[in-house]
């Protein structure tokens, strides 16, 4: 059963038409590439999953349940939007770390405050916070980060700071993971250790959704690719099918251009 | 020489009591303006734009005006004007109307650093914290607030060293600060006359006392200097 059922998404600015009948669905275990041209609605669509913008129109389901239905918008409280919102993880083009925490502080901060809302916070307070500092160091060594936990964000690399905001997702353990463009604001030296990271994370099958200009990575990471085109999808389909066969003309245009470039 | 000598415990006597008045407005006007300063920034910021245009004409008024004539107007309206003299004679009302011109002229100035610092801090530090599921609250608490107060140290560092010297502009309503008490001995006080070196002798005071808050604020700059 697919995880993530998107279907008919709408959502304008303002007049303008940014998303477009959005519909796919998205297997456990599997790696969705979003590509497309700069505009075409892909972050957009990333932030209608995250909640950080409304879809106008649309459903949104994640393990059956529905987390988001245009046509029944209900007034929901913020606690339940928080609750829907842990079922995605987001990481953000431009790290956005909180930069008076170290990487391991980055890491524990939304855990150790969801902690302190569970009943039995009060008596069991210590394990609690030792278990949330294990995992996040876990997940901290898992990202190559081992010797850098007690580092402060502008002490790090761009790469090591993206690698830190991957960790902190993880530790609230989503059910879909999402990129947005992680690498665009990395030179091509510390791109290529934050792929690999996403990459080790595909192995393990962690359900993900990335949207990326880095189109090799996109085709060799991805389970299934999106192309999305002025705010809709224009070709979807198995990334040896869109790469090397691409059906509409548009996706040709696109890969072409590409393709020249490099 | 020796004519100092003799002046100098009448003289320092004086000086140390108008002093004190000095620091007493300093630090009023700090409590008042400080938070008073929160709130207009709040209501520039609000989403009630007859409020933000309230706010926004009261800061351009302020601050648009020198801080000696809004003195004047506080303390001489009442009573000229109005025939109600809310602030009373004697150095008591003095002090208070001066406390209250104060605090509204610093607090339009915070009110702008505050607004600043808290437009420094990019959208982002917010969505991050949202898709961790954190609340508004949480945000605020545990993200952006000590963002906004390393952002916001320097510029009212800056604002609380002009502060001890504006203090002398109260001398135009009478007020018996140090430049008050430092001008008497011009005119005659205590047995002393024509003695200009007291009033010249008050910078020293301001000196002093501004190096003390340049130390102190440069301490609390660097404890927030651990992250970017």
């Amino acid at each position: 059963m697919a995880i993530l059922e998107v279907e008919h998404i709408q959502k304008s600015f303002g007049g303008t038409r940014v998303l477009e009948d959005i519909s796919f669905s998205l297997e456990k275990g599997k790696t969705l590439s979003l590509i497309g041209s700069s505009g075409s609605g892909k972050t957009t669509l990333l932030r209608c999953l995250n909640f950080l913008e409304t879809p106008d129109q649309g459903i949104i389901r994640v393990n059956g349940e529905v987390l988001f239905d245009g046509s029944q918008p209900l007034k929901q409280s913020a606690s339940e939007l928080r609750k829907k919102r842990l079922h995605f993880g987001l990481v953000f083009q431009s790290f956005n770390l909180f930069p008076q925490y170290t990487a391991l502080g980055n890491v524990m901060l939304a855990g150790s405050l969801l902690a302190k809302e569970r009943p039995d916070y009060k008596e069991h307070r210590r394990e609690i916070q030792a278990e949330l500092e294990a995992t996040g160091r876990d997940l901290l060594a898992q990202m190559g980060l081992k010797e850098k936990v007690d580092n402060y964000p502008h002490q790090l690399s761009g790469g090591q700071c993206q690698r830190v905001a991957i960790a902190r997702a993880l530790a609230l353990h989503p059910d879909i993971l999402c990129f947005d463009e992680p690498t665009s604001a990395l030179d091509p030296e510390l791109t290529g250790e934050v792929l690999r990271v996403i990459r080790e994370l595909a192995e393990r099958e962690t359900t993900m959704m990335i949207v990326t200009h880095e189109m090799v990575f996109a085709r060799d990471v991805a389970d299934t690719v999106i192309f999305m085109d002025d705010g809709k999808i224009c070709e979807q389909g198995k990334p040896l099918d869109v790469f090397d066969h691409p059906k509409e003309e548009r996706t040709k245009q696109f890969l072409a251009r590409y393709r020249e470039q490099r | 020489m020796e004519l100092i000598m003799k002046q100098m415990p009448i003289v320092f006597n004086a000086l140390n009591v108008g002093f004190l008045h000095t620091l007493q407005l300093f630090f009023i006007t700090l409590i008042g303006a400080l938070p008073l300063g929160l709130l207009i920034a709040l209501g520039t910021m609000s989403r009630f734009k007859l409020l933000s245009l309230f706010n926004r004409i009261v800061i351009w008024i302020v601050r648009g005006s020198p801080l000696m004539i809004q003195l004047l107007i506080i303390y001489y309206f009442p009573g000229l004007v109005l025939h109600n003299p809310i602030w009373g004679g004697g150095e008591t009302g003095r002090f208070w109307a001066a406390s209250v011109a104060f605090i509204i002229n610093y607090a339009c100035y915070f009110a702008e650093i505050y607004r600043g610092g808290i437009q420094s801090i990019p959208n982002g530090q917010t969505e991050a914290g949202l898709v961790l599921g954190m609340t508004h609250r949480q945000i605020f608490f545990h993200v952006k607030l000590l963002q906004m107060i390393k952002a916001i140290v320097p510029p009212i560092s800056n604002e609380i060293i002009t502060l001890v010297k504006d203090t002398s502009l109260s001398r135009i309503i009478a007020l018996q600060e140090i430049i008050w008490a430092g001008q008497s001995f011009l005119k005659g006080s205590q047995g002393i006359s024509g003695a200009v070196w007291p009033l010249f002798f008050t910078a020293i005071y301001y000196l002093v006392w501004n190096g003390i808050m340049t130390v102190a604020l440069g301490r609390l700059e660097k404890r927030l200097s651990y992250f970017k």
